[in-house]
C-alpha cells in the first residue's frame, strides 16, 4: 500500500518527474541515434509514427474522451496541410504551380515561416472545426458519424474545385520537407504534455462526465453543447497540426490523399489502442503505423513451393481489417482500455488502478 | 414562528405532451430551510414536476421562481446547466453516475461549476499558479465531502463497483459539490431495505443542517415521507390534490382516494 502521508505521495510526484525525464533524454539519444544510422525510408516510419500519434490524440480527444463519433479528421488533416503548404510556398513557386487558373492575388505574396504555418494550420482547421461543430453536435451517437464524414467530403470538394486557392486536383507539390524527427517528435511531445495536463485535470473529469452521461453531466452545471463544441474544435486543432506536419514530410499533397480511408487509419490507431486513453493512443499509432508498413510484403509477387503467387494491391488492408475485427472480438477495450501509463507499474506499491469500463456509450 | 421566505415557488405551472396534461396548473411552494414531500401514486406527474424545475422540461404556461444565495431568479425555462448554476441541485430516481470514473471524479465534476480557472490554464500550469491551487482545493474539498457523507474508503474505487446504498449517497455527495442551496432528491429510499431507509431520515436533515439547504423529496416509502417532511404535497394526474403537515395527509380522503381508490357504496 502507498503512504497515507502527504510526503510520500511528494516523494512519489518526484520520482515519477525524475523518472519522466530520464526516459525522455533516453528517448531522444535514440531519436539522434536514429537520424544517424538508419535509412530514409525507416526514418520516414518513425516520423510517421509521431504524426500519426498527433492525429490520433486528436482523435480520441474526440471520440474517446468526450464521446463524440466523429469521422471526418481526413477532412481537417486536408485543412491543415494546405494552410501550411500555403503558407510555406515561395511565391516563385506558386506561380509555376498553378496552370490551371492563376492564383489568388492576395495568396501569391503570402509567405511566413514553417512553425507559423503549423500554428496557423492548427487554428484554422479547429476554426472549421467550431464552424461544423456548431450544427452537426447537435446530433449524437450515428448521426453524428455520419454528418462528420459528410462534412469531411464537402471539405475535400471543396478543396478540388477551389483552384485559385488550392490549385485543384493537381494538388500541391515541391513543399519544402520541413518536417524532420525533431520537428514531428517536438510537436509530439507539446501534445501529449497539453493531453496529459488537461485531461489529468478537472476539466478531462468533465469531457468524461459529458461522455458518461450527458444529462447528468448538465445537472451538474455542465454546459455539455459548449463543452463538446470546444473539444470537437481542440481535437480538429491537432487534426490539422497532424496534417500539416503530414504534407511537410511527404512535400506533395493532393485532395486524394485525404478520403475516408485516412480518418480509418486513425480511427482503428484509436480503437486498438484503446479508446479514452492517452498511452493507448500512442501504443495504438506505432502497432498499426508499423503493421501498416510492414505487411507491404503481402501486395508483393511470391513464390511458394515454386507456384508464383502475384502481388494482390490492396491485401494489407484486407488482413488490417481482419486484425480489427479480431481485436474487437477478443479485446474489445482495445490494447490499454482506459488505463493509462504510470511509474507506478514498475514498483511493488501498485495504486488500487480503475477499474476498465467499456466504450465511451 | 414566523413563516420563513419561500427558497421555491411554483405558479400555476402546466406541462402538456400532445394530448396529455403531465402537470396541472400547479402551483406550490418550498421554505427556506424546509424538508418538503412531493407524493401521488405512479404517473401523478411528480418526476415532470422536477423536469420542469431542474430545467429539462420547459413548462407550457407558468412561473419557477427560485430564491437563492444569489437573490431571486425566475427560472422558467432555464437551460439544466443554468438551474444548477443558480443553485438548484438534483438526483435522479435511477441512479445516474459517471459510470467509469472513481467516486473522488465524480465529485469533482461537481464542482466544476464554481470553478473560476479556465481549461487552458492547467496546460501551463506555472503561468497560473492560481488556477493549479484551485485544482488541488477542488481535490482537497471533493475528499472532504466524501469523508463527510461516509464515502472515503470508496473514494478511487470506481462509481459503477460501489454499493447500491452507497451509489445513493455518492450521487447525493456529487450534488453537493456544486455548493447548491437547494437540493431535489427523486425517491432516495428506491431499492433500500427498512433499516436503510430508517437511516435515511437522520441522513436528510442532517444533510439540511449541515449544508443549509431547503429540499424538496419525491418519495413512495411512505414511512421515510410521513418520517421527514414537514409539509407534503400531493399529486394526482397532474393536478394538486391536497397539502399540508404528514398527519393532515394521513387522514385525508382525496389523498387515500388517490391511492385506493374511492369506496363504492353501491354495488
Amino acid at each position: 500500500m502507498s503512504g497515507p502521508d502527504g510526503t510520500s505521495e511528494k516523494n512519489i510526484k518526484t520520482r515519477d518527474g525524475i523518472l519522466t525525464a530520464v526516459a525522455a533524454a533516453l528517448f531522444a539519444a535514440a531519436l539522434w541515434w536514429a537520424t544517424k544510422n538508419l535509412d530514409g525510408y525507416k526514418l520516414r516510419i518513425i516520423n510517421l509514427i509521431a504524426i500519426n500519434a498527433i492525429l490520433g490524440l486528436s482523435l480520441n480527444l474526440i471520440y474517446g474522451m468526450t464521446g463524440m463519433f466523429s469521422l471526418g479528421h481526413a477532412g481537417f488533416m486536408a485543412i491543415g496541410a494546405y494552410v501550411s503548404a500555403l503558407l510555406i510556398l515561395t511565391p516563385e513557386q506558386k506561380t509555376m504551380m498553378w496552370i490551371l487558373e492563376p492564383i489568388a492575388p492576395w495568396l501569391l505574396g503570402l509567405h511566413t515561416s514553417f512553425v507559423v504555418s503549423l500554428l496557423a494550420a492548427g487554428l484554422i482547421a479547429a476554426f472549421f472545426g467550431w464552424l461544423v461543430a456548431l450544427p452537426v453536435l447537435r446530433l449524437g451517437g450515428d448521426y453524428l458519424g455520419i454528418a462528420t464524414l459528410g462534412f469531411s467530403e464537402i471539405i475535400r470538394i471543396f478543396i478540388t474545385n477551389l483552384t485559385p486557392i488550392t490549385n485543384g486536383s493537381l494538388g500541391l507539390k515541391g513543399i519544402p520537407a520541413h518536417t524532420d524527427i525533431w520537428m514531428s517528435y517536438g510537436c509530439l511531445a507539446v501534445v501529449l504534455v497539453c493531453m496529459v495536463r488537461l485531461m489529468k485535470g478537472n476539466f478531462g473529469n468533465v469531457l468524461r462526465a459529458v461522455r458518461d452521461d450527458e444529462i447528468a453531466a448538465q445537472t451538474m452545471g455542465i454546459d455539455t453543447f459548449r463543452t463538446r463544441v470546444l473539444a470537437f474544435s481542440l481535437g480538429c486543432f491537432g487534426g490539422g497540426l497532424g496534417g500539416a506536419l503530414m504534407g511537410n514530410l511527404i512535400t506533395t499533397i493532393d485532395p486524394k490523399m485525404f478520403m475516408i480511408t485516412q480518418t480509418y487509419n486513425l480511427l482503428m490507431i484509436v480503437v486498438v489502442g484503446g479508446l479514452g486513453s492517452i498511452t493507448g493512443s500512442i501504443v495504438g499509432a506505432v502497432v498499426v503505423t508499423t503493421m501498416l508498413e510492414w505487411l507491404r510484403f503481402v501486395e508483393n509477387p511470391v513464390s511458394i513451393g515454386g507456384i508464383d503467387i502475384p502481388g494482390i494491391p490492396g491485401m494489407r488492408m484486407v488482413i488490417f481489417s481482419l486484425l480489427l475485427i479480431i481485436v474487437i472480438i477478443f479485446r474489445r477495450e482495445g490494447i490499454m482500455g482506459m488505463r493509462e501509463f504510470s511509474w507506478n507499474w514498475f514498483f511493488h506499491e501498485r495504486t488500487p488502478g480503475k477499474t476498465v469500463g467499456g466504450g465511451p456509450r | 414562528m414566523t413563516a420563513p421566505s419561500p427558497a421555491l415557488e411554483l405558479s400555476s405551472v402546466t406541462i402538456r405532451f400532445g394530448g396529455l396534461v403531465a402537470v396541472n396548473s400547479l402551483s406550490m411552494t418550498v421554505p427556506e430551510g424546509g424538508i418538503i414531500g412531493l407524493i401521488g401514486p405512479n404517473g401523478a406527474g411528480k418526476t415532470s414536476a422536477f423536469n420542469i424545475i431542474t430545467g429539462f422540461y420547459k413548462p407550457s404556461s407558468g412561473r419557477v421562481e427560485f430564491r437563492g444565495p444569489r437573490g431571486k431568479t425566475d427560472i422558467t425555462g432555464y437551460p439544466p446547466h443554468k438551474v444548477c448554476e443558480a443553485g438548484l441541485a438534483r438526483t435522479f430516481q435511477n441512479i445516474r453516475l459517471f459510470r467509469n470514473e472513481t467516486a473522488l471524479e465524480n465529485v469533482m465534476t461537481g464542482a466544476y461549476v464554481r470553478q473560476r480557472g479556465r481549461w487552458w490554464q492547467h496546460m501551463i500550469p506555472f503561468a497560473f499558479p492560481g488556477a493549479a491551487r484551485e485544482e488541488d482545493e477542488i481535490r482537497a474539498n471533493a475528499i472532504r465531502l466524501l469523508g463527510r457523507l461516509g464515502l472515503e474508503r470508496y473514494t478511487d474505487a470506481t462509481a459503477s463497483s460501489l454499493p447500491y446504498g452507497a451509489q445513493r449517497r455518492l450521487e447525493i455527495a456529487r450534488a453537493l459539490a456544486t455548493r447548491p442551496s437547494f437540493l431535489l432528491l427523486d425517491e432516495p429510499a428506491a431499492g433500500m431495505n427498512p433499516q436503510e431507509s430508517a437511516e435515511l431520515l437522520g441522513f436528510i436533515r442532517k444533510l439540511r443542517d449541515d449544508f443549509n439547504l431547503s429540499i424538496l423529496l419525491i418519495e413512495h416509502d411512505m414511512k421515510v415521507v410521513m418520517g421527514v417532511c414537514e409539509h407534503i404535497w400531493v399529486l394526482d394526474q397532474g393536478t394538486l390534490i391536497a397539502d399540508g403537515p404528514p398527519e393532515a395527509i394521513r387522514a385525508d380522503h382525496r389523498v387515500i382516494e388517490a391511492y385506493l381508490g374511492k369506496e363504492t357504496t353501491d354495488a
